[in-house]
């Protein structure tokens, strides 16, 4: 071996890295119950908002249909439905997409709307807004997100759904108004979705609901 | 011994601070210190990965040649930061959530390779976990007083989400003022504090120099 230097370094190196890896492989195992947990926790935490004062019976998480696009509602990367029934009978469905135009880049909306497609929550799931000016959309520093509930897409109408300095009748905030543009127009645009493809939406899930029986 | 041991921390916390007078790991130091609670939950996780990897390095320092011993630092430490990254994925969800991108990034930071070069390839085990103890403290208060600074004169708050590493509801923290300096919250903000940081330790070691009268004495880093 001792003829062979760069022998030896390789047996150290690949002896190093196994001992790396079965490390990782096992604090892997040691946390991945958990991680799984967690994820599925904070997609339940994060969804409630839009759920509040909704009836209904089954596992919202389990739901989901993930649209790829092109799909009609805003944003260009895959757009998540969860559809909330009673019985058979639809209650609401909850949007997660992505309104592009945001000041710093995407910004990820839940928007949760009832079968008679009135608002029951909007929340702002992710977004790298400015920090005190546009990240006043999070529910958590401002109301401002809250206005929409109870609106539909034909209260106020279409030119109603903006900003009052643009003519329309909702709020801005001080010192930010692309951010909140961007927001009430995805916001807008999946009314306008759920309008138009109210039956799809919830009719697929109970097809695949009476598969899952079989 | 405890005459050592009470240098060995003023040489982390202080004499030679990562972040103060290396100027090692500046990128999280940077990107992440807009709240107190970041820069603890931050500094935590380095410290963590800080004491592993010079235990590791330390332990294995005898069967490493020193040809490949950098691939083989650098191997420990994303292995060890990937394990961490696990840990607050699983028990601090929340923190893990908002420090995001930063804590696989601790790989990067050099303040960790550093210290395996430089003590924990030639110290004991102790000696070298030690090491990791006092640099990591080092480092963490360092981003935790930065945090605050930054967090105090940007939100006009205090120890806000404290949650994120405690559990339990959202707090808000203590509220001094209603909004705040807005700059001190965006990435200059970092620059201006650490400037301010730096010449504030600078200030301080020269006073404490002019008391003794032996302006002669130089920080110990440059000597090296």
């Amino acid at each position: 071996m001792n003829n062979h230097p760069i022998l030896k370094s390789g047996f150290t190196l690949a002896i190093i890295a196994a001992v790396c890896t079965g490390l990782v492989a096992f604090t892997w195992q040691l946390t991945n119950a958990h991680i799984a947990a967690n994820q599925q926790a904070w997609l339940e935490r994060s969804l409630q908002p839009a759920l509040s004062g909704l009836v209904f019976d089954n596992n919202v998480t389990e739901s989901m249909i993930t649209l790829q696009p092109p799909h009609g509602l805003p944003g260009s990367e895959a757009a998540t439905i969860y559809r909330v029934y009673a019985g058979d009978r639809p209650v609401a469905a909850l949007f997660l997409v992505t309104a592009r135009d945001g000041y710093t880049g995407p910004i990820r909306v839940l928007v949760g709307i009832d079968v008679n497609g009135s608002v029951t929550g909007v929340r702002v799931v992710e977004h790298r807004e400015t920090p005190g000016l546009g990240d006043r959309i999070e529910a958590n520093r401002s109301d401002w997100v809250l206005q929409f509930d109870g609106h539909s897409l034909h209260d106020p109408e279409p030119g109603g759904w903006a900003i009052k300095r643009d003519g329309g009748q909702f709020d801005q905030l001080t010192g930010a108004s692309v951010t909140p543009r961007a927001v009430i127009k995805a916001i807008r645009e999946t009314l306008q979705y759920f309008e138009a493809n109210a039956d799809t939406i919830f009719a697929t899930r109970a097809d695949a609901d009476v598969q899952e029986r079989d | 011994m405890p005459t050592s041991l009470t240098n060995r921390f003023k040489d982390g916390l202080w004499r030679e601070n990562p972040g103060l007078v290396q100027l090692l790991g500046l990128c999280p130091l940077l990107a992440v210190t807009g709240t107190f609670v970041n820069g603890l939950g931050l500094g935590v996780a380095t410290m963590m990965v800080l004491m592993a990897s010079n235990a590791l390095v330390s332990a294995t320092r005898r069967w490493i040649q020193p040809e490949i011993r950098i691939p083989i630092y650098v191997l420990i430490i994303a292995s060890l930061v990937t394990c961490i990254e696990l840990i607050f994925k699983a028990w601090f969800p929340a923190l893990d959530r908002t420090l995001g991108i930063f804590i696989p990034l601790i790989v990067t930071n050099c303040a960790i390779v550093a210290r395996a070069e430089i003590f924990a390839s030639r110290n004991t085990v102790a000696s070298s976990i030690l090491d990791g103890l006092v640099m990591g403290t080092g480092f963490a208060c360092l981003l935790m007083a930065i945090g605050a600074f930054r967090e105090l004169l940007g939100q006009g708050s205090i120890f806000s989400r404290m949650d994120l590493l405690l559990g339990g509801e959202p707090v808000l923290g203590i509220i001094l003022t209603d909004g705040g300096w807005l700059l001190m919250v965006l990435p200059p903000g970092a620059f201006f504090s650490l400037a301010l940081a730096i010449a504030a330790k600078n200030a301080i070691d020269r006073r404490r120099r002019e008391k003794r009268g032996t302006l002669s004495r130089r920080p110990r880093l440059l000597n090296r």
